[in-house]
């Protein structure tokens, strides 16, 4: 089935937040953030922008009536900056005005006298000062001191990873408007409506019920909307409270893309021990997260770094630490893998420092590694393991034998072109790493016509979440696809909703979905004259049946049947995940519904001379458990590979010393454009009858994918070294063409991109 | 005012979307028809960048304009078909550099149909979605034959039928209009660059439009000079048979200038009066020995583009002055030319350093040289010193390597968001040596890459 939103997505008939027809009276927000990233804010010389014809007010930290307060996880962050400025970008203060222009005009007139402090950009500094925004975090297995004397090979390194930015392609927005009774409607671009609904409750101090935020769809989150939509939804209700009158702001580009976060830069030093036999034995790793300047939701992303630590191999021992660093960087924040991936890239790049030391293929020593199941992962998890079925279908369908022939005779016979090759096994575990999040609610009215409205939490944001809760209702309840609609996501609707994140929207509404349907179809099967046990009924293609004989009760003459018997024909459903739970104190527990497991195979050309390359292709088995809609699951893999080697490759997020963000638009941040994909990506499924927590068995496929991008980066770093065998590679990410180049060719290491100021090449 | 604002909040026509604001993105792309000869040729723009009065007289087609009432379009059925859409809101810019595509005169080739898709970016597919319902449309005008695009498209369920009523309309349209130009305005080209710069500026300032004067069009031969109008774009030079002739490998070279919106906007005149020190064209014309011709509306003057650079956006160039063309003298058969430009990405991308040359040889001698490089100092360089070092000699491995080292005392390149000094200077060091290598297959690679 295709995606149900593709005929207006295709005929540009969607509505996204600055497609709402504007109300009479609309006014327009635009947000002065700090030109400095540390320093104490004297005095706001605001005289000459309210002179702009047009403006109306512009408000300050003094104008909140609540709480100067939208932190989620700790309340370390200010909605305006009203004394210590933490971040270049932090809003100061919000310009309203009749129209958008005069808005930002506005803004450009405002000046900040500011007494500016110490500007830290570089986690390792902010944990050696102190800085952390809470306590370090462990996950332990086994003894590694114990391990090490066992180790016949041991080798330690240090890794430095960038961020990445979110770049969905409609940027962050919202729209309020001030109902009777002191209520507000806010539309806003968020993946979480409850977050944006809790944020206002307190900057305003009016109760959740007062409170609707709707949410139709999204152009792109990818995790920057998770959070980090309340603070624009949060200016323009205070906007609009204040002034009552409806207030809109939907950011520039540059605006977005300054003063919001991003996927959290890391740093990390290793130290991995190996037996003869290339069984990893030991391993330490230090984590050091650059959080930014307030807290967000990094702590949990610190969370899911530690799970994730080992990826897809079982270690005995391990001993992982990590720091949640505080920096003066906007706040970092979720992005698809969500602290995943950085723990991914270290583990991978440990054994690539252990196969170079030791000259062996870096993939031995990662199939000889594979968690198998029945082994516990660090945080004391059991694993029902896919990882070795994915790796052994991969290397056997793709002919990895043949892959590797045909790289040794092209690099035999080209001087100027080499190329690499990479594997990257993932396993992703799905649930919110908090276990409280993990429920949901669907609200599922069937209409007296037949007709079947749903309202749960989750937010479509391209994922395809609408489509696949439509797919359960209609199959669960038995009825046409056309019947089914899937309504915008309101907090009026639908209450106290995890955001759409994790990769568990569809596991969990779906099932919420679920719950719901079934409650309403036994009612309605109860409606019937036909005396029979209820196991003896189904319904398919809305006609019941009877021991699976056709009957004369169809799907509206059970709704009209029901309808006069005054039967209930509204549901809803609620799922919380079973058998989930996690203890932070001893760093154990059972977090995760299921691992989602898969390989992938890379392979790519350089460019010898340039230091440009291609990606060749993406070969890929991946654990599916039973796809329920194989052109979004196949799409969601694509794109999260792309994005994956974007990150690893091109996408350079760069601030300077101080603070300030230099990549501040699209001319300066480069994502992949359709040159830039693999030329070829293939996916083969694995399939698995076993049981698992996910919808229709189909198991989650937001996120997994992004990470064999995490490849590329690998199969770079082979073909440099096929050029160069004594090339020094540093592990810092991405490899962008200036890397590869001075990898190839440089005397000296790779400079950090941190070392990287002065200003832009394009007119500042 | 610029067209994406005139379409979205004066039309209220929300179809088309604002992404970036810089061209980048392609989420505003629309379609520009402009009657010539009678007959509509359409080319994809970004409407974020589209000053209002560069449409002048035009067909501005957004994803409204093109919706059929009780149905999808071919390219829409082929987006929907290869689930080529997931978030939606690059969407309508893809369908409008498609159906752009179907309406050009380009063969129906998946290269050339992914090509015209160069400047859409998607955050979600990956694009192999996006190819495979490129290649739906490729095939869908494997039939077009004879047919000339709009005739084709308008009975392929590509385009409603009121397209065929737009020359009429248009023509109406062309007889009404006065043409206006104020002298003391700001002149503006395509609007490419400047609107990337002084967006917010020249909503402030009144514009005298350059883009469309026919004046200021056009590429000819005179004898053994090429003439090239300064309002020519990118796309001009791209489809002319002239340059084609001359210049085997141009349609490579260009391709990696920008995308294909903005190849069809920009102009070169632009380019050079930016005066960004990595400016293709000033770089490609740089080596060229191209001449300037100003016009201050009185009298016109000549001068060579490599005195045109005085400093870090400094001009040899009065306030009023404008370019109204350039000339080049044609290469002899014993001249060669290459381009090269590194990006971090390597299309629709600034360069981190790009350089072309143009070498005329006698038999194995040096004849003549001249480099150009951009990125490696504050302007577009053309590398004097290095060029009259060659010139004379003999080309061997080790000329071009002696002069590799002289090369690098005649650039000064900075550390930005492009790349560090250090990897500029080893960029440029890489790309001098491609020129020889791409040039002269002859010469010994192993020993110019030691």
């Amino acid at each position: 089935m295709k995606n149900i939103d593709s005929h207006t997505h295709v005929t540009g008939t969607s509505v996204y937040l600055d497609d709402l027809p504007i109300l009479q009276g609309t006014l327009f927000a635009a947000a002065y953030g700090s030109p400095v990233a540390h320093g104490i804010l004297r005095r706001l010389e605001i005289t000459e922008a309210l002179q702009i014809p047009g403006v109306v007010r512009i408000l300050t930290a003094k104008d909140i009536p609540g709480e100067n307060q939208i932190g989620g996880i700790i309340p370390d962050e200010p909605l305006f900056a009203d004394h210590h400025i933490h971040f270049a970008g932090m809003p100061l203060a919000l310009v309203v005005a009749q129209n958008r222009d005069a808005a930002r005009t506005a803004v450009k007139k405002i000046q900040a006298i500011i007494d500016p402090l110490e500007v830290i950009t570089n986690p390792r500094i902010a944990q050696a000062k102190g800085e952390l925004i809470m306590p370090a975090k462990s996950v332990i297995q086994g003894d590694t001191n114990a391990a090490w004397p066992q180790c016949t090979h041991i080798f330690e390194g240090a890794i430095d990873i960038n961020g990445q930015e979110h770049l969905y392609i409609e940027t962050q927005g919202a729209y309020a408007i001030p109902q009777e009774h002191g209520s507000l409607k806010v539309y806003s671009s968020t993946q979480g409506p409850t977050a944006v609904q809790r944020t206002i409750m307190r900057v305003l101090g009016i109760p959740m019920h007062r409170l609707e935020v709707v949410v139709t769809r999204l152009g792109g989150g990818f995790g920057g909307k998770e959070d980090q939509a309340n603070t624009w939804a949060a200016l323009c209700a205070l906007a609009a409270h204040l002034l009552k009158k409806p207030v809109k702001y939907a950011l520039h580009r540059m605006e977005d893309m300054a003063m919001t976060g991003k996927r959290h830069p890391y740093m990390a030093d290793f130290k991995i021990g190996l037996d003869a036999a290339l069984k990893i034995l030991a391993y330490e790793v230090t984590f050091f997260q650059n959080a930014g300047a307030s807290a967000d939701l990094s702590p949990a992303v610190l969370q899911r770094t530690l799970f994730h630590c080992t990826n897809a191999y079982f270690i005995p021992n391990v001993s992982a630490t990590a720091y949640s660093c505080r920096t003066n960087l906007p706040p970092n924040t979720a992005f698809r893998g969500f602290g995943g991936p950085q723990g991914m890239y270290v583990i991978e790049a440990a054994i690539a420092a252990a196969a170079a030391g030791l000259q062996v293929d870096k993939s031995l020593i990662q199939s000889a590694n594979l968690i198998r199941t029945g082994e516990a992962f660090p945080y004391g998890q059991i694993a029902e393991s896919e990882a070795s079925a994915c790796w052994d279908k991969a290397v056997a369908l793709y002919d990895l034998e043949n892959i590797r022939a045909a790289i040794n005779a092209f690099n035999a016979e080209h001087l100027l072109l080499k190329k690499g090759l990479a594997l990257m096994p993932i396993c992703f575990g799905i649930s919110f790493t908090n276990t409280l999040m993990n429920n949901a609610r669907s609200l599922v009215h069937i209409y007296s016509d037949g007709s079947v409205g749903i309202s749960t939490g989750a937010v479509e944001m391209g994922q395809g979440v609408n489509t696949k809760i439509l797919q359960v209702a209609a199959q669960t309840l038995g009825i046409s696809y056309d019947r089914v609609k899937i309504n915008a996501t309101s907090t009026y609707t639908v209450a106290n909703t995890s955001p759409s994140a994790a990769s568990a929207t569809a596991d969990l509404n779906g099932k919420a979905t679920w719950i719901a349907c079934n409650a309403l179809l036994e009612r309605l099967l109860a409606v019937t004259d036909l005396n029979v046990s209820r196991e003896r009924l189904s319904i398919q293609n809305e006609i019941v049946l009877l021991d699976g004989v056709a009957t004369d009760w169809n799907w509206l003459r059970l709704v009209n049947t029901a309808f006069v018997q005054r039967v209930s024909l509204s549901e809803n459903g609620h799922y919380a995940t079973p058998t989930i739970h996690y203890d932070s104190e001893t760093g154990k527990g059972h977090p995760f519904a299921y691992h989602v497991y898969g390989t992938a195979i890379i392979e790519v050309t350089v460019d010898c001379l340039r230091g440009t390359y291609e990606t060749d292709s993406v070969k890929v088995v991946h654990d599916f458990g039973v796809s329920m809609n194989p052109d979004i699951d196949r799409g969601q893999i694509e794109g999260g590979i792309v994005q994956g080697i974007g990150w690893m490759t091109l996408e350079e997020v760069i601030y300077n010393e101080q603070g300030k963000l230099l990549s501040n638009a699209l001319s300066t941040y480069k994502v992949p454009d359709i040159y830039a994909v693999p030329k070829e990506i293939l996916i083969d499924h694995l399939h698995t009858d076993n049981d698992n927590l996910a919808i229709f068995r189909s198991k989650a496929v937001g996120e997994p994918p992004l990470m064999y991008g995490i490849g590329a980066w690998f199969a770079l770093r082979d073909a440099i070294l096929a050029f160069r065998p004594d090339a020094v590679i540093p592990f810092v990410a991405p490899m962008t063409p200036e890397k590869v180049l001075m990898a190839l060719y440089s005397k000296q290491s790779v400079p950090a991109y941190e070392e990287k100021v002065s200003h832009l090449g394009i007119d500042s | 005012m610029l067209l994406l604002d005139f379409i979205r909040y004066h039309q209220h026509l929300p179809g088309t979307k604002t992404g970036c604001n810089e061209g980048d993105c392609g989420a505003c792309t629309v379609l520009i028809g402009e009657l010539q000869n009678g007959t509509m040729h359409y080319q994809s723009f970004t409407s974020c960048l589209t000053p209002l009065g560069n449409v002048r007289g035009k067909h501005v087609v957004t994803i409204e304009g093109i919706n059929l009432p009780n149905s999808l379009t071919a390219v829409q059925h082929a987006m929907q078909d290869c689930a080529a859409t997931q978030c939606g809101f690059c969407t309508p810019g893809f369908v409008m550099s498609l159906t752009g595509f179907c309406l050009s005169h380009k063969a129906p080739t998946l290269t050339n149909a992914i090509a015209a898709i160069d400047g859409n970016i998607c955050r979600c597919t990956g694009y192999k979605s996006i190819e495979r319902a490129a290649a739906r449309v490729a095939q869908l005008l494997e039939p077009r034959n004879g047919s000339t695009p709009a005739q084709y498209a308008a009975g392929a369920h590509i385009l409603p039928a009121y397209f065929v009523h737009i020359p009429g309309r248009l023509e109406a349209l062309h007889s009404t209009l006065e043409s206006a130009n104020d002298v003391a305005a700001k002149p503006i080209g395509g609007g490419t660059d400047l609107y990337v710069q002084q967006h917010d500026a020249l909503r402030q300032k009144a514009l005298r439009f350059l883009y469309d004067q026919p004046a200021l069009k056009g590429i000819r031969q005179e004898g053994d000079k090429c003439i090239l109008g300064a309002a020519t774009t990118v796309a001009d030079l791209v489809a002319s048979p002239l340059l084609q002739a001359y210049f085997p490998y141009l349609s490579r070279y260009l391709k990696k200038v920008s995308s294909t919106q903005i190849r069809n906007m920009a102009t070169i005149a632009g380019n050079f009066v930016n005066a960004s020190p990595i400016g293709d064209l000033s770089i490609f014309f740089l080596a060229l020995d191209a001449t300037l011709v100003l016009s201050d509306g009185q009298k016109e003057r000549e001068l060579p583009l490599r005195h045109f650079f005085k400093g870090y956006k400094l001009l040899n160039k009065s306030a009023d002055e404008y370019i109204v063309r350039l000339w080049f003298y044609l290469p002899s058969q014993h001249t060669l030319f290459n381009f090269e430009k590194v990006s971090k990405r390597t299309h629709l991308d600034i360069a981190s350093v790009n350089t072309a040359i143009s070498i005329t040889m006698q038999y194995d001698l040096i004849d003549d040289i001249r480099i150009a490089a951009g990125g490696v100092g504050p302007v577009p360089l053309l590398l004097k010193e290095t060029a009259a070092f060659m010139t004379g000699k003999l080309l061997t491995e080790s000329l071009i390597r002696e002069a590799g080292f002289l090369l690098q005392t005649e650039v000064s390149p900075i550390s930005d968001a492009r790349g560090t000094a250090d990897y500029k200077r080893l960029l440029l060091a890489q790309l001098f040596k491609a020129h020889f290598i791409t040039l002269f297959p002859q010469l010994e690679t192993a020993i110019l890459i030691r």
